[in-house]
């Protein structure tokens, strides 16, 4: 536990030493949240306003998704720096190294996460799910994280060069949160795609997301969302160990 | 207590079709410097991540201070250190910071890792430069700090895999000594390199493997021996004369048939008396010379007279035990 906190210091530390990724980590989620909000509210929900309440729980589940990647990117970049090896031949536990890099990166979220929600409020945003929403929220929010953070961090130790990480984590999460009701509600899609939208996890996050925010029917996706992360964790948890221990 | 701190019997490791280890038989005692000599390709590298606990033998078995790597690697990674070819530090954040890491990850407090930090970088010239990003080192700062992360644990037991390949010579002669005061205080050292010059620096024992398998071994001067002793080269001052040198040189006693390399002749000298021998003979052929000097055979020439055929390189297999 503690080796796992040593680790997730130090990859903090590559947030603080380097000011260009903690304002990509800034801007980056407020620039989708702007551009979604206005270039596309208007049309779609006929009001910024209104699609601002619609569109800003999904927008954190994207947000987060697209922050994980990070995960991927950080252990592929240790195993080319020869890092890996080093930590490999030190006397510690064996998933020191992926939790260390998952929980830094979970910081990492909670603090985009954070940014973004602020400056809706600030833009007219009002939760209608209480107080209890907003833990829910936060809670969801970090639960995601956490089962995305294992899923890229199988995709880091598994593909060879940081090219490919990047290519996968992008063609993995751009159809995973666009064929979804995070952006838009599914109803004016088509048949076929629907069918595909009402299993994706994404709009499971989203719909769960957006009970505990605006107020609404949460029990059936929060349920669905908790075995999902639960499922890509177990899985992908045990595979991204497996993987970093047998990588030569 | 185990005399031995490294040993392995009919150690042996395939990536495919490919055999890169073939039955090595290694011994190193306690407290001395092996070198482990061979061309790229040869399994230096496999084997020192088998016996680092990086990659799982095939066949065979190994141990690090009568430890056996495959069944108690958390126990050899308490008392090894290991420096690969690459350097393995976190050139992102800064070298205190990186030794700290390591300091803590092996069970150090806060302050006793701090310490530590502070006395290696201090220890390797790097004290004025203990906040800089790793980034902004040269590749001889960066090999030190790599060499001071794998000892901030006190390693009993130090593998160096080519430590100084890529240095210039100020750095490497730098790295040498402090490999050797390593050993001096009692650190193992198992060193590989493709330079036979770095191993007879060091090392009190150098075993030459090709294709995964021994083919000498012995101490420096007898591995010097079996590969026909230094070589003598001699540049005439004016080319013309090349000729008539190479016939005073072969017209010694005891010397090999001198071969060319440009302008250059080179020969073997068994013994080093015969290096004056040289000098004078030419002289008093009257054949002025621009440059006469003795070196070690190089690798090639040492792996030319020891297995009669010369080293191929063979990247692949060197490529994939490092795994890159």
């Amino acid at each position: 536990m503690s080796q796992t906190l040593i680790l997730a210091r130090r990859n903090l530390l590559h947030v603080l030493a380097d000011p260009e990724q903690l304002i990509g980590l800034t801007i980056q989620p407020l620039m989708f949240l702007l551009l979604f909000v206005y270039v596309f509210g208007g049309a779609i929900s006929g009001s910024t306003r209104g699609y601002l309440q619609f569109v800003l729980p999904g927008l954190l589940v994207q947000g987060i998704a697209f922050g994980t990647a990070q995960t991927a990117a950080g252990l592929n970049a240790d195993f080319q720096r020869g890092l890996i090896d080093r930590f490999r031949s030190l006397p510690i536990g064996r998933s020191a190294v992926v939790a260390g890099r998952v929980t830094a990166d979970l910081l990492r979220t909670a603090w985009s996460t954070l940014i973004i929600v602020a400056v809706a409020v600030a833009l007219g945003f009002r939760f209608h799910g209480g107080w209890g929403g907003v833990l829910g929220a936060a809670c969801l929010a970090l639960a995601v994280g956490f089962g995305m953070c294992w899923l890229m961090a199988f995709l880091g130790v598994s593909l060879r060069s940081a090219e490919s990480v990047q290519a996968a984590g992008f063609m993995l999460v751009l159809p995973l949160t666009f064929a979804s009701s995070v952006l838009v509600p599914a109803a004016s899609m088509p048949g076929w795609l629907q069918a595909f939208v009402k299993v994706n996890p994404m709009t499971i996050f989203a719909d769960a997301m957006r009970g505990l925010m605006l107020g609404g029917p949460v029990a059936t996706p929060l349920v669905q969302a908790a075995a999902w992360v639960a499922g890509i964790t177990l899985v992908f948890g045990a595979l991204t160990v497996r993987r970093y221990r047998t990588r030569s | 207590m185990d005399e031995l701190a490294i040993q392995t019997e009919r150690l042996g490791k395939s990536f495919g079709s490919k055999r890169v280890l073939n039955e090595l038989d290694l011994e190193v005692p306690r407290g001395t410097i092996f070198g482990l000599l061979g061309p790229n390709g040869a399994g230096k590298t496999t084997a020192v991540r088998i016996l680092t606990t990086l990659l799982a033998a095939d066949t065979g078995r190994a141990r690090v201070l009568g430890f056996d790597v495959a069944r108690r690697p958390q126990q050899v990674r308490k008392v090894i250190g290991l420096t690969g070819q690459y350097a393995a530090v976190d050139d992102l954040i800064s070298a205190r910071e990186n030794l700290y890491m390591i300091g803590r990850l092996l069970g150090l407090r806060a302050r006793a890792a701090r310490r530590r930090g502070a006395e290696l970088l201090a220890a390797f010239g790097l004290a004025d430069a203990a906040g800089t990003r790793v980034r902004a080192y040269s590749g001889g700062m960066r090999r030190r700090l790599d060499l001071a992360a794998s000892l901030v644990g006190r390693p009993a037991v130090l593998f160096l895999d080519e430590p100084t390949t890529g240095l210039d010579l100020a750095s490497r002669n730098q790295l040498w000594e402090m490999i050797r005061d390593l050993a001096a205080d009692g650190t193992t050292v198992l060193l590989t390199t493709q330079y036979l010059e770095e191993a007879d620096r060091l090392a009190g024992q150098i075993m030459v493997i090709d294709h995964g398998r021994t083919v000498a071994l012995g101490t420096p001067s007898e591995l010097k021996g079996l590969a026909g002793g230094q070589v003598l080269e001699v540049r005439p001052l004016h080319e013309a004369d090349a000729a008539a040198a190479a016939r005073v040189l072969a017209g010694l006693a005891g010397v090999g048939t001198p071969g060319t390399e440009g302008d250059l002749l080179t020969v073997q000298v068994p013994d080093e008396e015969l290096v004056t021998a040289a000098a004078r003979s030419l002289d008093s052929a009257g054949i002025p010379v621009s440059h006469l000097a003795v070196r070690l055979p190089s690798l090639d020439e040492a792996f030319l007279a020891i297995t009669g055929h010369p080293a191929e390189a063979d990247a692949d297999a060197e490529l994939e035990g490092a795994g890159r």
